[in-house]
């Protein structure tokens, strides 16, 4: 039987009250709330906090809502309500792409967003869709809130900028019109973690790509995204071949290691097949074409 | 820490350490030994109860997280009136080989015909997708959700 080390428990009635707790915890205190990662860390003793801060009762991180120009994601929004979120599938097809692949629907119901985001595992699918999209984290702590774009979000593997007192409270994705995106992944078995997968998102002027994002997981790709792919693209004509070049100029960039997933150049092909199809998805959605997302 | 969690729709206060999963509280504390344990990491999904009406993996949720919550576990499908149709479906079908894994399967593939009373075959199949079967007995499973989809719409249009 595996059980976490023992642990003192408090439950947070308030943000900040979540952040008056880990301060007078100190740097051993951790936030909890899907903790579908963290409780398995602690049952193998790789985390040993000496406190858990329960913030599954912060209802004010729970919502999503459109909010001038902005798509607003709760911290504590969880998988499930990500993916069946019908304002989040109209602007960003990719969240509903990712969360379609993303654990399995158990997994999806009790794990949150923020959770995922702030975990860091380098093969995490939120991170690479919300580099794809630019989004803004904010995060709060007792002098008031900041914002960082998610592509400075992540200091290292499963290292993020929110400071021992801090909490991410949401995510900020700007909307344009005009867009389309998509995610796609391949994994070993149905709700594993990615072999490698990759989530575009891009803006047509007519059929010239006036702007474009691209997320990475998996394969060591610096911020989660492709930036050497994106800057090529801007300004050419979306087509096949525009694609294909963009996603093997993804893969020579990105920096997978082998392991039990999988060799390095298979990861870096898959980082480079995956990175053309999903433009491909993303620009066919932008153009108003009808794509289902792909099953688990 | 004391905590009281509605299980089945009575109330039990229980004295627990902060440590103890939830799945522990239900089988060893509460003797609801319906709820099985196995692979502990949140992958083989034998231990599905619902939290607030949503079914979660109960050997990756605190005892403590349940605290004020409402718990429903395997033991609250069948009633007075006899077995649950997805109980009904899994024996008519044989949906369950060694049983390990039933206890969740039952109660994964009663939240979606809660909510999809009409599933195909591919719904049911992503709806267990995190659960596994050691017997590999996939097809009967999925036979039986869809059989008790069946039933229950045998007994609406007789109501």
């Amino acid at each position: 039987m595996q059980v976490p080390a023992q642990f003192e428990y408090a439950r947070a009635t308030s943000v900040a009250h979540a952040i008056d707790l880990l301060r007078r915890h100190g740097p051993e205190s951790r936030l909890v709330a899907g903790g579908h990662s963290l409780i398995p860390m602690m049952k193998l003793r790789i985390a040993n906090p000496e406190t858990l801060i329960d913030i599954n009762d912060l209802a004010e991180l729970t919502r999503i809502g459109l909010d001038s120009g902005l798509l607003r994601i709760g911290a504590l929004v969880r998988h499930a309500e990500l993916l069946d979120s019908a304002v989040v599938g109209e602007h960003f097809a990719i969240f509903r792409d990712a969360e379609r692949v993303i654990a399995d629907p158990i997994v999806r119901n009790w794990g949150t967003v923020g959770g995922s985001l702030c975990q860091a595992d380098p093969s995490e699918d939120l991170s690479a869709a919300f580099s794809a999209v630019r989004a803004i984290a904010v995060i709060q702590g007792a002098d008031g809130e900041r914002t960082v774009p998610v592509r400075e979000f992540h200091t290292g593997p499963y290292q993020t900028v929110v400071g021992a007192a801090e909490i991410l409270t949401e995510l900020r994705v700007p909307i344009r019109p005009g867009g389309g995106s998509a995610y796609t992944k391949v994994e070993r078995r149905a709700g594993d973690w990615a072999v490698a997968a990759a989530g575009a998102v891009l803006w047509l002027d007519g059929n010239t790509v006036s702007d474009v994002g691209i997320g990475l997981t998996a394969v060591g790709a610096a911020h989660f995204a492709a930036e050497e792919a994106e800057d090529f693209l801007r300004g050419r004509p979306a087509t096949e071949e525009s694609f294909a070049a963009a996603g093997r100029i993804a893969a020579a960039h990105c920096n997978p290691v082998a392991d039990q997933r999988g060799p390095v150049d298979y990861k870096r092909h898959l980082a480079g097949e995956l990175t053309t199809r999903a433009l491909r998805r993303a620009a066919a959605r932008a153009a108003g074409a009808a794509v289902e997302t792909e099953g688990a | 820490m004391q905590i009281t969690v509605t299980v089945n729709g009575a109330e039990r206060t229980v004295e627990v350490e902060p440590r103890l999963l939830l799945v522990h509280l239900l089988r060893d504390h509460l003797g609801l030994t319906g709820t099985h344990w196995g692979c502990d990491t949140s992958n083989c999904g034998t231990c599905v109860v619902w939290f607030d009406g949503t079914p979660v993996k109960s050997c990756t949720v605190l005892a403590a997280m349940a605290d004020g919550h409402e718990v429903r576990t395997v033991e609250d499908l069948a009633t007075a009136d006899g077995l649950d149709p997805i109980q009904q479906a899994f024996s008519d079908h044989h949906g369950l080989q060694c049983g390990f894994c039933t206890p969740g399967m039952l109660m994964t593939g009663r939240w979606l015909l809660d909510r999809n009373p009409d599933p195909s075959e591919q719904e049911i199949r992503e709806a267990i997708s995190g659960q596994v079967c050691r017997c590999t007995g996939y097809q009967n499973i999925v036979r039986s959700v869809r059989a008790a989809a069946e039933l229950s719409q045998v007994k609406g249009a007789r109501a």
